[in-house]
């Protein structure tokens, strides 16, 4: 048998796992319904039975490479150990069968834990005002961006239409600006890495909105000139938006506020430990200064002396960017998170994290070019210039690394470094796992000399080879009963 | 500290390594100024028994609908089988990242693409994503899809009877456009009025059915009226409801959207669960949101990857056809394996268990003196509005008195509507003696008011 068939392929008219008890009333009476509302075509759903439907999906469980069987050193994406603890506590039915709708009162450990966090992440960045509407990173950018609009309106500045952004930023800081209705402008890196300020000065300006910046940068640098730049951009009247997403190399070590910055979002499923779950749920909050706290999305979580209820009318809010309050289930795993680490852990994770990272790049320096090497927080980018002569790229490397057992870094990103690879460990790997992937890198880097069919070929210890992407475009075939 | 392995020891020998004295050198790249003195302001860290004895103590702050709920608007209690949860908690799904490296992912990537299967079948579409947010935030990135198809037109129409939350999502999402949008009231049989509303000037027409008040729309008739007026019509479905009703893609949707909570997801406070987000063939490219294709490797072996990339933001940036990056994946994989688990028998029986309560309440509800059903002759699904003959607010308290969690006090949320108006949701976990309870508490509700 093969077993790699599809749960269509599995599919036998007639099985299927779940079955209702008897009703207990009469049956529905479908002449009841107004005329033309019934299906006429069923969907075709596969028909399995319960133990067909596990082994499917336990086979799969085992395609794919997790945290928990590898060494997960994803630039940019801080893949630290989920805490088993989180998941558990997320089962409890007091927290899992609960409505948004409830009356406030019969839902006071929810809102205790959600307003508690906000109360921990003010703390964490010293930006007073909170709010975990936002259901990811990218939502938190739009969200700030939204916030930063309404904020100009208010003061009849409503030209300021500009959104500077550096050239190493995530992707999704331009696409967040385009949805807020602003015009996105590349500001230069300097050649150590960091904002050219001559550059971004030269782009301020009345029309200047906001500035986004990813502190430390997706190179895995301190933008050392950040008071600088906050205070250039506060000059010509702008905001400083701080993209979170690499808060792991500074928290409880340097708080975003105190460099200036107005608005940012954190990223729980990054920094505070909730699973990235093959894509998400995430849970992107924005933390802002007070004077932008009235524009944040509604709802927000208010106080009074019935205690704390969700408030869906602030006035002055723009607005919710999704349904529901926010993304619980993720709110009350970060919140175990910081609970169990407290002030000191969370200071102790980022130490950890950056000393992993350095320890990395010192052994791996000499052997793989690392464009800006000095000093790095959590992460660094290296790249291929001295396996290029051998016909190597980034991607080979990266696939060589998956034969090896570990997932592989970042590719090809940021894009101010060609070929870019970029490491983050985070704090929770232990120095064996590092000495570990740092021989196979060493190793990897003498397959290149020695045998670079090798990781050409990679990989080649996985359910499939490399794919053939172009023909996934060309040739799209993206459900399986469709057409 | 928890979580952390290097021992040290092991940091000694590490910062030996790197050249450094100390961690805090480590950290001098940071200007002195700009670094923290005094510890941040959050708590000592706890143990992990503690940390139970906190969470159990907070949980009992909180009601749950065990002993029955008739709380819905959008989110449902549904039956949720065991292998739901024990398949989607295996470590490797909850532990990856997106799946970029696609050899290293053919897990994800497989559950994907069935789920993308499953819920175009379900819609009745010919393609579908591989999940958005939430179902509010998918209506929105439909609206913004619409205006990439259908350019320069200048208006939005959505019913009155999209969910509140949809509603202002969308809203937002439009906010820094040139958009007007309509919103299309509802007529006295609580559907929608889209009369004279839509026009050669319309981007698109948006109408979720059964809708926020439980009534079953005319979906055929606005899917008509909307391309006849060359705009792109969208549907907001209630998953379970499609095991039994007509799908939108039959009526003549472009766009079908929803949130897939129903399929598997616990109602937890309001998130995370998923968005569905189904479309046409020809609008792929436009589609918000990641896509899984099959394709083959280099020794022809089938295999799935990620693919229409271009259109996302991490290649194209500010071009990019939306904003999203992380999505809720491992919600969407609960909804495939709830699928998987329920077929299409199954679906239909739990879509005729939760019409089945529905009807049954409805009967009792609207024998009671004073209580009346203004929508259902319009037909309903599994929930709908009960005009009482007292302010629904303290209907609901004598429901919770009774040791259940009532409906919606819809004057709650929205504006306009009559504050006697509860709207109450059945589903298969709502047992007979439940709403047996139910309609005794209402009918004592009945009496005080008339001898009142």
């Amino acid at each position: 048998m093969n077993k790699d068939l599809l749960l269509y392929e599995k599919s036998r008219a007639g099985r299927r796992t779940l079955r209702l008890g008897k009703l207990d009333v009469p049956a529905a009476d479908i002449k009841r319904l107004p005329k033309g509302a019934l299906r006429e075509k069923f969907a075709v759903l596969p028909e399995v039975g319960e133990l067909e439907l596990v082994r499917h999906y336990v086979r799969l469980s085992k395609q794919n490479v997790s945290i928990t069987d590898s060494f997960y050193p994803l630039g940019s994406c801080t893949m630290k150990y989920n805490p088993v603890t989180n998941e558990a506590a997320a089962g409890i039915a007091g927290f899992r069968q609960i409505h948004p709708f409830q009356d406030a009162g019969r839902v006071q450990g929810a809102l205790a834990i959600w307003k508690r966090l906000e109360d921990y992440l003010a703390g964490i960045t010293g930006l007073p005002a909170v709010t975990i509407h936002p259901a990811a990173g990218a939502q938190g950018e739009l969200s700030a961006l939204l916030v930063a609009n309404a904020h100009f309106e208010a003061k009849g500045e409503s030209q300021r239409k500009v959104v500077l952004i550096p050239d190493s930023a995530h992707g999704t800081n331009p696409a967040s600006a385009a949805i807020a209705g602003l015009k996105a402008v590349t500001v230069k890196s300097g050649a150590d890495g960091l904002v050219d300020l001559a550059d971004l000065k030269s782009k301020l300006g009345e029309d200047t909105a906001v500035f986004m910046i990813t502190n430390p940068s997706t190179l895995g640098l301190f933008e050392t000139r950040i008071a600088e730049i906050c205070e250039a951009v506060h000059g010509v009247g702008g905001l400083v938006y701080m993209d979170g997403a690499n808060l792991n190399a500074i928290m409880g070590v340097a708080r975003p506020a105190d460099f200036g910055v107005d608005m940012m979002h954190i990223n729980l499923h990054k920094t505070f430990s909730t699973p990235h779950g093959g894509g998400g749920p995430g849970a992107g909050p924005i933390c802002v200064i007070e004077e932008l706290r009235k524009y944040l999305p509604a709802p927000r979580i208010v106080e009074d002396d019935k205690g704390l209820r969700l408030d869906y009318d602030a006035p002055d809010s723009i607005g919710m960017l999704r349904g529901w309050p926010g993304n619980w289930g993720v709110v009350l795993r970060a919140y175990c998170y910081i609970r169990r680490l407290g002030r000191e852990g969370i200071r102790r994770a980022a130490e950890n994290a950056v000393l992993n990272a350095n320890y990395i790049r010192v052994k791996l320096n000499k052997t793989f070019h690392v464009p800006f090497d000095r000093l790095c927080m959590h992460e660094f980018v290296c790249n291929t210039r001295h396996q290029r002569q051998h016909g190597i790229h980034a991607v080979d490397i990266a696939k060589r690394l998956i034969d090896m057992g570990h997932h592989p870094m970042t590719i090809y990103f940021p894009l101010v470094v060609s070929e870019a690879m970029m490491i983050e460990p985070t704090e929770t790997e232990c120095k064996e796992t590092l000495d570990a992937f740092i021989d196979d890198m060493l190793k990897i880097a003498q397959e290149c000399i020695d045998t670079p069919e090798l990781l050409h070929a990679a990989p080649v210890t996985t359910p499939v080879g490399r794919l053939d992407e172009g023909r996934a475009v060309k040739d799209p075939v993206l459900c399986y009963t469709c057409g | 500290m928890p979580f952390i392995q290097n021992t040290d020891a092991d940091r000694a020998e590490m910062l030996a390594a790197v050249g450094v004295r100390s961690i805090d050198e480590l950290f001098e790249q940071i200007p002195a100024g700009l670094r923290v003195e005094q510890p941040i302001d959050v708590p000592e860290g706890i143990s992990e028994n503690e940390l139970w004895a906190e969470l159990n103590e907070l949980a009992s702050w909180n009601s749950t609908a065990e002993k029955g709920s008739f709380l819905g608007a959008g989110l449902y209690r549904h039956y949720i089988p065991t292998v739901v949860d024990s398949l989607q908690g295996r470590h490797e799904f909850v532990t990856a990242y997106t799946p970029y490296q696609p050899e290293a992912s053919q897990g994800t990537l497989v559950a994907f693409f069935e789920f993308q299967s499953m819920v175009a079948e379900l819609c009745g579409m010919e393609v579908a994503n591989a999940s958005m947010y939430d179902g509010c935030s998918a209506v929105a990135e439909a609206v913004l899809m619409s205006t990439s198809i259908t350019r320069k037109r200048k208006r939005v129409v959505m019913s009155a009877g999209l969910h509140p939350h949809s509603r202002r999502t969308v809203r937002t999402y439009l906010g820094a456009t040139d958009l007007e949008i309509i919103v299309a009231p509802l007529g006295a049989d609580g559907r929608t009025d889209f009369d004279g509303l839509i026009d050669d000037q319309t981007t698109a027409v948006v109408v979720q059915s059964p809708n926020f008040y439980g009534v079953i729309e005319d979906q055929e008739a606005v899917a008509a009226a909307a391309k006849d007026a060359g705009a792109i019509s969208i549907a907001s479905v209630y998953p379970i409801a499609l095991g039994l009703l007509k799908s939108p893609g039959e009526a003549g949707f472009d766009i079908v959207v929803g949130d897939g909570q129903s399929l598997g997801v616990p109602t937890a406070m309001g998130g995370p669960s998923f968005g569905i987000f189904a479309t046409r063939n020809e609008y792929v490219r436009k589609m918000p949101g990641r896509i899984v294709g099959q394709t083959v490797d280099g020794k022809g072996r089938r295999g799935f990857a990620l693919t229409f990339q271009t259109r996302e933001q991490h290649i194209r940036r500010e071009k990019a056809t939306s904003n999203i990056c992380t999505n809720n994946a491992l919600m969407a994989l609960r909804g495939a394996i709830y699928m998987a688990a329920a077929g299409p028998e199954g679906l239909r029986e739990v879509a005729e268990h939760c019409m089945a309560k529905a009807q049954y309440a409805a009967d009792a509800i609207s024998a009671l003196d004073g209580f009346e059903l203004p929508y259902a002759a319009s037909g309903f699904f599994n929930e709908f509005v009960v005009r009482c003959p007292a302010p629904a607010k303290l209907v609901n308290r004598a429901v919770d008195a009774a040791g259940m969690i009532g409906g919606l006090v819809i004057s709650d949320h929205v504006e306009g509507i009559d504050e006697r108006d509860l709207l109450i949701a059945f589903t298969e976990l709502t047992t007979r003696e439940q709403i047996d309870l139910l309609v005794k508490t209402l009918s004592s509700i009945s009496q005080t008011v008339s001898v009142g």
